[in-house]
């Protein structure tokens, strides 16, 4: 750069959707469920892929996906996935509704209100099961 | 209010530039729209609808690989939902490695990888044999 100009900071910068508040914190969510379920996508392929080997092998390695502590991590999973669509939908409204940037803060609050109306029974499913697993259920 | 930045001097916009950035960011938002139902559906059937994951094993696979329906579900899930994964590794790698040969290296790393799970994938759901078990 040849000249330096001093850019003055203003009280309210322009542009404010990605400096802190909901616009950046629905952000940084979205990059760490992002990752952590593109990682989890990986383990699962290659478990998966154990179909192809022996139905012991496979069985054996399904098995762990089984125990109640496995149980818990795949809640946070669904937790993941859940929150990355809902959010992924919320960008999708900023990008292509006229409407969308204006209203993005009160769309943080549905989407997470979504999130905990889905959870709620969701969570209760996959740990029945689990407790169903560990203690025995009636028929 | 006057803008602080001064006007450009040279046209930015090189004449070979291609749109892929462009592609991407519209690949990402299409493929999510799909990939919400594709995967929630997955996550609902195989961990809260019957036993949930309790339920799971080699006979169980074995029956639903029977029907074109999920093998084309499950080939769909595994391709878009690598691609959008992929690119948005592609495009964290890109913000935080600032070092040319780290940000190079990881990113064949990363395609290296999802090229494997994608190829690996498509297999297993192809060449599947239920007389295995």
């Amino acid at each position: 750069m040849a000249t330096k100009t001093p850019v003055s900071l203003t009280a309210t910068p322009i542009g404010t959707l990605y400096r802190g508040g909901e616009g950046m914190w629905t952000w940084v969510l979205q990059r760490i469920t992002g990752v952590s379920v593109f990682f989890f996508l990986f383990v699962h392929v290659l478990d998966t892929a154990l179909v192809r080997v022996s139905p012991e092998a496979y069985d054996t390695v399904i098995a762990t996906y089984k125990t109640p502590i496995v149980a818990l991590l795949e809640v946070g999973l669904v937790g993941a996935v859940l929150y990355h669509a809902l959010n992924g939908i919320r960008i999708i409204l900023i990008d292509f509704w006229s409407r969308g940037p204006r209203v993005q803060k009160q769309m943080t609050w549905v989407i997470a209100a979504i999130w905990l109306v889905v959870m709620v029974p969701g969570v209760f499913f996959m740990l029945k099961h689990s407790v169903e697993a560990l203690f025995g259920s009636t028929p | 209010m006057s803008s602080p930045l001064a006007a450009p001097r040279s046209q930015t916009r090189n004449k070979q530039r291609s749109n892929f950035e462009l592609y991407g960011w519209l690949f990402m938002r299409i493929s999510g729209i799909v990939l919400v139902f594709l995967v929630l559906g997955h996550l609902f059937i195989m961990n809260i609808l019957d036993g949930g994951v309790q339920r799971i094993n080699f006979a169980f696979v074995a029956g639903r690989w029977s029907s074109p329906f999920w093998q084309v579900w499950d080939l769909s899930m595994l391709w878009l939902a690598m691609l959008h994964g992929g690119n948005g590794m592609r495009t964290i790698i890109n913000d935080y490695a600032e070092r040319d040969q780290t940000r190079f290296w990881l990113k064949m790393l990363l395609y290296v990888a999802t090229v494997f799970i994608i190829i690996l994938g498509t297999l297993v759901i192809f060449t599947f044999d239920p007389s295995l078990g």
